[in-house]
């Protein structure tokens, strides 16, 4: 028993009679609140871990009671989510992405099953909205580099562009100007590439530049400048740029051209995603 | 001859400092080194600036051993501020990812900076000093072992600063809260030894007939930390003048042991040893005896038993088998009233001093501090369950919820304390400013409660959008329209940030002008003298 020397003055609660630095410990019992939740949190989890499984035993664990198993709740997820969309799945694969495009039921399917594919693989170079950046196409419009319909699109997704380790891959290679022409003349032909679709700064510049490109360019890029689907030359009439506008990016690009790359997808998401995805694109405003 | 072992042993550490700079075989571990050599030489030349040849003033066996604890006061201050803006910079950095400055300055190097800064240099040195000061006090005795107290404060120190440093040239081994390679380990397994024997020595000259309650929390912390970080960090260098290793756990076995030991950094550093704190200092400040000696004994040996079984509600839904899953969430909930036996014996010792939230700023961010650790240790066995982790796990969810328990709890008891010693140990009669500590306490909580509740939204709306799929089964979201979804809550988490390291700097300033001995002249805070009587 405390004996009455140890009470605190202000509650009138009994101390345990110890005092250290000044400071004493009321001698209060367990809330009762707390001790009761706290049982029945004891026994909730005494309950949870018979239900799941819980225990390791010598060589494996109780499997509980319910029969839980995460493996087994994805596969059964996995296999609903297959089984759902099983019809649509099989008859992609039978068509082609044109029959596809043609089918309004199957065109829906692909574009939301392309949408979701574009949205891990795709965004990273092409933005979240395909809108592009410098270096990498925009795909809402329809300026097509490779071709538009959707054949040529499919074609680009699964062999890439320039990457090497797949032999059908898309290939072409502007030759750095700049060990060819003259300085003064890359400033005349970027001068008047630049004049097809806008304004320039120095116009005498056009005429001379209009002749270099006669004599250097039209090979692949046209007598129009209107580009060449077969070889990867783009129209450079339609004031949309890949590496950037102005006479300054022009000439940069004329000088030492830079080549960009595109994975191919074929080997890494298989055909059926690869017709999807180009369902998607196709379907973003520029097919063709 | 003052400072002669000390001089003549950290020249030979600077020399093989130096050494080691000279032959490591990669080359962030020459840097790492010669950062070392220019730590451990430059103390030396202080030392020897400072020694002296005439015979030692005999010291006093009866006395308190403050030093290292005014040393550790000012410490925590200044890593505390360090911490808390590297911070603010890491959260505007998510926000305009512009300020990444590379290689030094990236949001990957600045992170465990923040991280370890926090709860190892400001949480540690506050631990640190605040145990050194209760266990002397509380056991009437005066620390164990000579200068053993002053090799632990620098011993820390330098780990501090070779993990900093080390994180910025980009040496780590990827273990969340454990960052530091083998060699800063090692470093680091030696002071906390020493740690151990400094406290425990203590307690074992006490002239008290009882341990008292602080110092079970300050030991279990101490004790248990030493364990986790041995066992965590086990692992084979690669080359003995390299900074690479290779942990001795691989796989799934890995992951668990990296968060059994993270899961209980959180439980036995930033809960077990600042509840130690809490059962010092608010009974003091309150100046009211601890509300419940038996809860106290019960709530303590149930968290000490339950918490170190709670890691594995880390690796819900992973590769981590189900049986360990469904025993971390079932001991993580058990957890709940342990964890709250702390809140209420903090809480409830205000009874009969209730007026003091009034008057009192100190008493004030104590018992907040209190409030959010019962906020966050409802919040985290909530997290726990796995359908609610489902949603939450890997997203700013968890941030909200260990900076409420960071910022809240650890935080708000920790200035609480050094409030309360810093007049103490430089005998001043009171700070420099209670005005200035109220400004603290409005600026750090309207700063956390900003930041928890901006968490709690961009939280659940990432974790809802990421596992958003259409009526066909497909995905809605990017990651990258996650990501631009939350840039206006990481704004405003960085305003939140800004706003606690403003009253952390405020305090910087009441401690500094306090520790000079100034008193600021100004009207005395509402309440806290008697209102006249009118005559009768």
């Amino acid at each position: 028993m405390m004996s009455n020397e140890h009470v605190d003055e202000i509650s009138g609660i009994a101390t345990t009679g110890h005092e250290w630095d000044g400071i004493k410990e009321l001698n209060n019992p367990l809330p009762r609140w707390w001790v009761i939740t706290f049982y029945v949190t004891i026994a909730w989890a005494a309950a949870y871990t018979i239900a799941y499984p819980a225990w390791p035993m010598l060589s494996s664990a109780t499997k509980g009671v319910l029969g839980f198993s995460s493996r087994n709740d994805v596969k059964k997820e996995l296999a609903a989510a297959e089984a759902a969309k099983g019809n649509y799945v099989a008859a992609i694969e039978q068509n082609t992405v044109s029959e596809i495009v043609a089918n309004d039921a199957l065109r829906e399917f692909a574009v939301a099953a392309g949408g979701a594919a574009f949205k891990v693989n795709c965004v990273q170079c092409h933005g979240s909205g395909a809108q592009g950046s410098a270096g990498f196409p925009n795909l809402n419009d329809d300026d097509w580099l490779w071709g538009g319909k959707a054949e040529q699109i499919q074609e680009t997704i699964m062999h890439g562009i320039r990457f090497a380790s797949d032999l059908d891959t898309r290939v072409s290679e502007m030759p750095a100007f700049g060990d060819i022409i003259t300085p003064e003349q890359i400033t005349q032909v970027s001068a008047y590439v630049a004049s097809l679709s806008g304004a320039v700064k120095d116009a005498s510049l056009v005429e001379p530049g209009a002749r270099v490109f006669a004599e250097n360019c039209v090979a692949c890029h046209g007598d129009k400048a209107q580009g060449n689907r077969e070889l990867g030359a783009p129209n450079l009439t339609d004031a949309i740029w890949l590496y950037g506008s102005g006479e300054t990016a022009i000439a940069a690009q004329v000088r030492a051209p830079k080549h960009g790359v595109m994975p191919a997808w074929a080997g890494r998401l298989g055909q059926t995603a690869v017709k999807e995805l180009t369902v998607y694109v196709h379907s973003l405003g520029g097919g063709e | 001859m003052k400072f002669g072992t000390e001089i003549v042993l950290l020249s030979l550490f600077a020399f093989a400092a130096l050494v080691a700079a000279g032959f490591g075989v990669d080359e962030t571990f020459r840097q790492h080194m010669w950062v070392l050599f220019f730590t451990v030489a430059g103390f030396t030349v202080i030392l020897m600036r400072n020694t002296e040849f005439k015979p030692a003033a005999p010291i006093d066996p009866t006395a308190y051993m403050d030093g290292p604890v005014r040393y550790g006061a000012i410490a925590t201050m200044f890593w505390g501020v360090v911490g808390m803006l590297v911070g603010v910079v890491i959260a505007l950095q998510l926000a305009y990812p512009d300020l990444n400055i590379p290689p030094w300055f990236n949001f990957g190097r600045l992170r465990p900076l923040h991280t370890s800064g926090v709860v190892f240099a400001f949480g540690g040195n506050a631990l640190l000093c605040t145990s050194l000061y209760v266990v002397q006090r509380t056991c009437r005795a005066r620390l164990f072992g000579g200068s053993l107290a002053w090799f632990v404060f620098w011993g820390y120190q330098l780990f501090i600063v070779m993990a900093a440093t080390g994180y910025l040239l980009g040496i780590t081994e990827s273990r969340e809260y454990a960052e530091p390679e083998w060699y800063v380990d090692l470093w680091l397994t030696i002071v906390w030894v020493a740690y151990l024997l400094l406290f425990l020595g203590t307690i074992l000259k006490r002239k008290e007939p009882h341990i008292y309650v602080a110092n079970w929390f300050y030991l279990s912390f101490i004790v248990t930390i030493a364990m986790l970080h041995v066992v965590n960090n086990l692992s084979m260098p690669a080359s003995f003048l390299g900074s690479k290793s290779y942990s001795a756990f691989s796989g799934v076995q890995d992951a668990l042991t990296q968060w059994w030991y993270g899961h209980n950094a959180v439980g036995f550093f930033l809960t077990a040893g600042f509840l130690g704190m809490m059962y010092y200092f608010v009974p003091k400040q309150a100046n009211r005896p601890v509300f419940s000696y038996r809860l106290s004994i019960i709530h303590f040996w149930a968290i000490i038993f339950l918490y170190i079984w709670a890691g594995p509600h880390h690796l819900h839904y992973t590769a981590l088998p189900d049986w360990a899953q469904t025993l971390g969430m079932a001991f993580s909930i058990m957890l709940w009233m342990p964890s709250w036996g702390g809140m209420i014996n903090g809480v409830m010792t205000l009874s009969g001093a209730w007026d003091k939230l009034r008057t009192d700023p100190i008493i004030r961010m104590m018992v907040m501090a209190v409030a959010f650790y019962g906020m966050s240790t409802f919040e985290g066995p909530m997290m726990s369950i796995k359908a609610v982790n489902s949603l939450s796990h890997y997203t700013d969810w968890t941030i909200g919820h260990v900076h409420s328990g960071a910022l809240g709890w650890v935080g708000m008891i920790s200035f609480g304390a050094i409030y309360y010693m810093v007049p103490k140990l430089w005998n001043r009669d009171r700070l420099y400013s209670l005005r200035l500590v109220t400004w603290h306490f409005w600026l750090a909580t309207l700063g956390i409660v900003v930041y928890a509740a901006v968490m709690w939204v961009s939280g659940i709306m990432q974790g809802l959008m990421w596992r958003e799929y259409d009526e066909q089964g497909f995905l809605v979201y990017s990651f990258a329209e996650t990501v631009a979804a939350m840039h206006p809550y990481y704004v405003m988490r960085a305003i939140g940030g800004a706003m606690y390291l403003s009253g952390a700097l405020i305090m910087a300033w009441n401690v500094a002008m306090t520790i000079r001995g100034y008193q600021r002249k100004e009207q005395p805070l509402p309440g806290s003298v008697p209102a006249l009587q009118p005559a009768e």
